[in-house]
């Protein structure tokens, strides 16, 4: 806005603008759309129009009759949504539970990605010899293929050839029943924390040190200097750090996916795999695109409410 | 401005790239003429299904002129990629499909149908084993393809570790197979009756169907309702996982299988008696097993029927070659399956990967006179019936299937199945299927 009014009294201080002005001037309006672009193109073509043909779909009756020709679909109207929300069905039902394996997911994945993250991030601070060799070994699984990473942990997994029954002397199964829910955790979180890492790292750096000097001076604690400066000036870092982590893990397919194959085992069948059998796997893409519709609002709800709570906080703390 | 001239640029240009993103045949008619063939994995592996296949295509291109591009599809992508196919109206001209999901692509749209006129261009319906025909598609309708390779199941057992066992013949009815297997159940030892590919999905919905054929089940209804829940499929899948619940002849570990090569594995090392599966000699083979050690019999039937119980011991199982709709070259597409069930290619192709050959003219090549081939042809002539032919058929092997596998954790891990729980089950898998009906 300043640069606009600046820019005014300038053009008009030149006398009327000529045909070279009229020409510059525009340029620069047009200018930024241009950049822009492509990158709305490509968001187009990714994103909306595939969200909104999603949106579309949820309410015909979308099976392999019809799939080849959408137009020919019978409407549904809120059918589908009716069908996957009547939780005394067995379609409801099993959406339900997938949104509560999803949920207690979700927690104690992103909730030990950050600590694990937070905890390394601050122990790299001091230089000490090795520190780079860490840093980069920390990185590792980050930057692994995510597909070669996930299905050695399955060879690990497995109950009599596995490495994880062999180092933990038991003899149990990882693969199938209620442990497969924590091994999904357990690859989850070794895949995602050195993101966390990476960035708490990032935001470490724009800690001035002088405030940990004063704090020295002033006889605080490591845990009090942690408590007053690391952690509020983390703040922002951390809001966006939860939130893609939030993100990201709630709709997690390839983790289950390359685990566990098309069909997870009930206890750690995510909402996302719920989704990809309900559309792929049985072939009800309306249905499918239903759950997905619900799916979207709920992680908007979340997110707006998040963020929502969070420029409060900011606000208030300014 | 520049703007203008960006904007056709990129559109061109993102037009070009999804057109040249997608398959399909070449479409110019002076060009040579060009075939995109997707061949399933039925070899040891891609690679080897390469190297069987492209000889042949490049014969074919010999002969004909006719170009085949070839790309191996494995299994467990194979049905999305048929699915995305038939959305996109962008797939390849020829491909091969599973002979049970038969009906439900045949619901799509997206095959040719093989009229009684296309059936004679490809050597004339007289030629293909009748049960292996019937697995082309819903009956009073054209079938969505041909057979291509023929399968069905057998019980594969360990001779030595019968013969330490004491035991003479394999088991020729149910009560049999569990009295044996329980002779020949050592846990100590690490050896069990029978392995089982309890992890894998449609492994359990075959041999549901089996069962259930002999326990008298319908699985739909005349007019293709689900009617999972009858009193004979609980019956049937009661007595399928009990074989590691209450028999306790399977090893607890098979929950986890998911694949055949375990098991495959399991009674070559001794470590399993009994396995059933489709014919594959080759594969048993491939892993050292001793093979004068493998023996081969019927899977075996109730030693009283049930009421309604049919005699069957297997379900019509293979794959057979459809040709896309949209292809731009249906006669060339219709050459080439012409080719692929040709006499010779049929012997040539099915002796190589232990199937059966689905022509009659091709079972006097002496690969086919041996006793084990005469066990599977016998089954599949005499003892076999095709999967339900209704297009919700994949849904069905999908959801019984998954059912079956989360019931084999439960017992793995000490939970019990009754039969309470599986009619539950099964009454979802009624809902579900119902929904996308």
């Amino acid at each position: 806005m300043p640069t606009a009014l600046d820019d005014a009294p300038a053009v008009k201080a030149a006398g009327a603008p000529g045909p070279q002005g009229v020409r510059r001037k525009r340029r620069r309006v047009a200018l930024p759309y241009l950049l822009l672009l492509p990158a709305i193109l490509l968001e187009l073509l990714v994103h909306l129009i595939p969200m909104v043909a999603g949106l579309v779909m949820s309410f015909f009756k979308l099976t392999q009759f019809s799939i080849r020709d959408f137009s020919s679909a019978p409407a549904a109207g809120l059918d589908n949504y009716k069908f996957v929300l009547d939780f005394n069905a067995a379609a409801g039902k099993s959406l339900l539970g997938s949104f509560w394996i999803s949920i207690l997911y979700t927690v104690l994945s992103v909730g030990f990605c950050w600590l694990f993250g937070t905890s390394a991030a601050v122990l790299m601070q001091k230089d000490f010899r090795g520190r780079g060799l860490l840093r980069t070994l920390f990185l590792v699984p980050y930057a692994l293929p995510m597909y070669a990473a996930v299905i050695t942990w399955s060879f690990m997994f497995q109950k009599d050839t596995g490495l994880v029954n062999d180092l933990l002397g038991t003899d149990s199964f990882w693969l199938i029943g209620d442990n497969s829910f924590w091994s999904l955790v357990v690859v989850s979180v070794w895949r995602n924390w050195p993101f966390a890492f990476l960035i708490v790292m990032a935001g470490l750096q724009n800690v001035p040190g002088e405030l940990y000097e004063a704090a020295a001076i002033d006889g605080a604690s490591w845990w009090r200097q942690f408590r007053a400066i690391t952690q509020p000036m983390l703040r922002p870092v951390n809001q966006v750090l939860l939130l893609v982590l939030f993100l990201w893990t709630f709709n997690d397919f390839n983790t289950p996916y390359v685990l566990f194959g098309a069909s997870a085992p009930k206890e750690a069948s995510l909402i996302s795999i719920h989704i990809y059998q309900s559309s792929f796997v049985t072939w009800n893409f309306g249905l499918g695109s239903a759950m997905s519709v619900l799916l979207l609002l709920f992680l908007l709800i979340v997110s707006t409410v998040y963020l929502g709570l969070t420029a409060r906080r900011r606000n208030a703390v300014v | 401005m520049r703007i203008g001239k960006i904007a056709p640029a990129l559109v061109l240009a993102l037009a070009a790239a999804a057109t040249t993103a997608c398959g399909g045949g070449d479409t110019s008619s002076s060009a040579p003429k060009e075939l995109v063939y997707w061949a399933s994995n039925q070899g040891t592996s891609l690679d080897n299904d390469k190297a069987v296949l492209q000889p042949e295509l490049d014969k074919f291109e010999k002969a004909s002129g006719i170009k085949v591009k070839l790309e191996v599809v494995p299994w467990t992508d194979l049905l999305n990629r048929i699915l995305a196919a038939t959305t996109s109206g962008k797939g390849p001209d020829v491909l091969n499909i599973g002979n049970t999901w038969s009906a439900s692509l045949q619901a799509t749209g997206a095959f040719l149908p093989f009229d009684d006129a296309a059936l004679e261009k490809v050597g004339g319906k007289s030629r293909f084993l009748g049960p292996s025909l019937a697995a082309t598609g819903a009956s009073g309708q054209p079938p969505v393809g041909v057979p291509l390779y023929g399968q069905a199941y057998g019980l594969y057992y360990n001779k030595k570790l019968f013969a330490e066992a004491g035991i003479t013949k394999p088991p020729a009815t149910w009560e049999e197979l569990v009295e044996d297997g329980k002779k020949l159940t050592k846990p100590d030892k690490g050896q069990w009756g029978l392995s089982l590919q309890a992890g894998q999905v449609t492994e359990n919905s075959h041999h549901a169907a089996i069962l259930g054929a002999q326990q008298g089940a319908q699985f739909f209804t005349a007019e293709g309702k689900p009617q999972l829940a009858s009193d004979p499929s609980v019956a049937a899948v009661q007595q399928f996982v009990d074989l590691m619940q209450k028999d306790k002849i399977v090893n607890p570990a098979n929950a986890e299988y998911a694949d055949t090569a375990k098991s495959l594995k399991d009674l070559s090392d001794g470590k399993a008696a009994m396995f059933m599966n489709q014919a594959s000699a080759g594969s048993f083979k491939n892993i050292g097993m001793d093979m004068a050690n493998l023996g081969v019999a019927p899977i075996p039937l109730p030693a009283t029927a049930p009421p309604n119980g049919r005699k069957v011991t297997s379900f019509v199982a293979g794959i057979n070659m459809s040709v896309f709709k949209n292809t731009k070259n249906p006669d060339a597409a219709l050459d080439f399956v012409k080719f692929m069930v040709s006499a010779p290619e049929q012997a040539l192709l099915n002796k190589t990967y232990g199937s059966l050959p689905t022509v009659q003219d091709a079972y006097s090549d002496a690969a086919f006179q041996t006793e084990d081939v005469k066990v599977f042809q016998n089954v599949l002539a005499n003892s076999a019936e095709p999967m339900p032919q209704v297009p919700q058929e994949s849904q069905f092997e999908t959801l019984i299937g998954t059912a079956m596998k989360g019931m084999f954790a439960d017992v793995a891990a000490g939970k019990p199945v009754d039969g309470a729980k599986i009619r539950d089950q099964l009454n979802q898998a009624d809902q579900q299927i119902s929904a996308g009906s």
